[in-house]
């Protein structure tokens, strides 16, 4: 791999430890994946950012990049953090949990790195444009780039992220170059998609097929011509959790779409297997669900609306965390949404989600709309799980 | 490209193969043919393999040659080649067939030479094995 001069005084430590460090990350990677070159990107995000999930290692790792003189040269955000750096007392967060956290987030801060913590950077003032190339970490939000956005980044894991906000550079490879952007199997929806839910039973039943398959070909999506925002984020989270995808087009969706004819490799995906997926992913009975989250992704400002609305003048039943990024609170805060849910006795969970936050064990059964969530709550936190719409996830939290 | 041997007099075999991280050390291997999943797989105080059912259970990695096909599991797996590093129980060097990112970052933070690229089933367990990270090779000393 070629090194202009900066790069190699990089590399060789003349511009600091932790630049060394990043620049030997990125040309590792550079050379495992045949990469001919480093390309500059315009932002990053930052995964490994949960105490819960980095221990002591990952934060002796991130202080001694701090210490070492490390220092963002293009923006940065991070991933969501195992609890609200704000108001992680009021969700029974533990203090020896919160001062780690707590360490994590300032080592990130001494080195520039935006305190935003959310796995919806696109709502929260990272916004790429079309055609930028960006290291992304948080297999949601690479999705998103890359497909709703038109962005091109890998998917990073915490330290290649790191190593690229640094450096303000990533292995040319992947999802960089137009060859491997280009579909390989055509997905024809032959079912009624309605709320966000949906978009998560056609994300589980896509993923799920290109795992069984093998390899895994860029899907080519031929579906209804208008999911909105909210679809298209849930739709990300669970094609890249089930299926590992990086990236989809959607005919007259995706900006990358139209550049293609539909692949000749087909599949269908019926009625019948949509809600195949959704019984899938209930083996819990209303009566036996203690919990119920909605956020996973981060919610936009108008799902915190639609809660509010749902919520207002009523009382919850069931612990509800709404998850979403300090942003989209702090506007919520101002045109009275957080008064109407905090009144309901449903908690903002900012900063925060219910896959990275220290629950295991705290619930039996959770309720939500989403498939990742329901994912990550059997598999990492040993919740049963109730795969509801957007809607009758809050009725279930108003249900005694 | 991999697995040419050296012509020279040494006893010794040479393997050359492609450098991940630089840095030299010598140890005695310790040899798996299976992947390694460092988060959940290896205990980061002891250097430990825990994996149920791997061929190197109860095994330590601490100051030996680690030589396996390639890494698997999580991202995090990374933070335990360097808490073990912290610990002073990481392996000397790492050997692999195809190496990963979890396990070249993971030897990138903990300070490891690590090479891949050869043919490593050349590497019977306990041989002492001579890991030159800059060049990208592993010399099995028999002399």
């Amino acid at each position: 791999m070629i090194l202009t001069s900066e790069e190699q005084s990089m590399i060789s430590g003349g511009l600091g430890k932790s630049s060394q460090t990043a620049m030997q990350i990125l040309a590792a990677l550079g050379r495992i994946y045949g990469a001919e070159r480093l390309i500059p990107v315009r932002s990053v995000q930052i995964a490994g950012v949960s105490y819960d999930n980095l221990g002591d290692a990952g934060l002796e790792w991130l202080a001694e990049m701090a210490d070492g003189g490390g220092y963002v040269r293009v923006p940065a955000t991070l991933n969501p953090a195992g609890m609200d750096l704000e108001n992680w007392r009021a969700l029974g967060i533990p203090a020896d949990f919160a001062e780690p956290q707590l360490r994590v987030i300032e080592a990130f801060t001494r080195m520039g790195v935006t305190p935003t913590c959310t796995c919806t950077p696109y709502l929260a003032g990272n916004l790429p444009a079309f055609g930028d190339s960006v290291a992304w970490a948080e297999s949601s939000a690479v999705c998103y780039a890359n497909s709703v956005i038109g962005a091109r980044t890998n998917r990073e894991g915490g330290p290649s992220a790191l190593a690229a906000a640094l450096t303000g550079r990533t292995p040319e490879y992947g999802m960089h170059l137009e060859a491997n952007r280009r579909p390989g199997v055509t997905v024809e929806v032959r079912a009624r998609l309605g709320d966000t839910a949906d978009f998560g039973a056609l994300g589980k039943v896509i993923g799920d097929r290109l795992e069984t398959a093998g390899q895994k070909p860029i899907p080519w999506i031929a579906g209804p011509d208008s999911p909105g925002t909210e679809q298209l984020k849930s739709l990300c989270a669970s094609i890249a959790t089930f299926g590992g995808a990086a990236m989809f087009h959607w005919r007259n969706v995706t900006p990358e779409a139209g550049k293609y004819d539909p692949p000749d490799e087909h599949i269908a995906v019926t009625e019948r297997e949509l809600r195949a997926a959704r019984d899938s992913l209930t083996d819990a009975s209303a009566a036996e669900t203690d919990f119920v989250s909605l956020g996973c992704p981060h919610l936009t400002l108008a799902e915190v609306e639609r809660i509010a609305g749902l919520l207002d003048g009523r009382r919850v039943a069931k612990e509800f965390w709404i998850t979403t990024s300090r942003p989209v609170k702090r506007e919520a805060d101002r045109r009275g949404y957080s008064e109407i849910i905090e009144r309901s006795g449903a908690k903002f969970a900012v900063d925060t989600c219910c896959v990275v936050a220290p629950i295991r064990g705290r619930f039996q059964a959770m309720a939500t709309d989403s498939a990742k969530a329901c994912y990550y709550a059997a598999s990492k936190n040993r919740f049963r799980t109730r795969f509801l719409d957007f809607d009758a996830a809050v009725m279930e939290a108003l249900a005694g | 490209m991999s697995g040419r041997l050296s012509a020279g007099t040494s006893p010794n075999t040479l393997l050359r193969g492609r450098t991940i991280h630089p840095g030299r050390a010598e140890g005695e291997a310790l040899v798996s043919r299976m992947g390694i999943s460092f988060f959940g797989g290896v205990d980061p105080e002891t250097g430990i393999v825990v994996e149920k059912g791997h061929d190197l259970e109860g095994r330590c990695v601490a100051g030996r040659v680690l030589v396996f096909p390639a890494g698997k599991g999580s991202t995090v797996g990374s933070y335990t080649l360097y808490r073990l590093s912290k610990a002073g129980k990481a392996p000397a060097a790492i050997l692999n067939a195809d190496c990963e990112p979890i396990t070249a970052v993971g030897c990138i933070l903990a300070g490891i030479p690590c090479v891949d690229r050869l043919p490593i089933d050349r590497i019977a367990a306990g041989v002492r094995v001579r890991v030159d990270g800059d060049d990208g090779t592993a010399e099995i000393v028999t002399g």
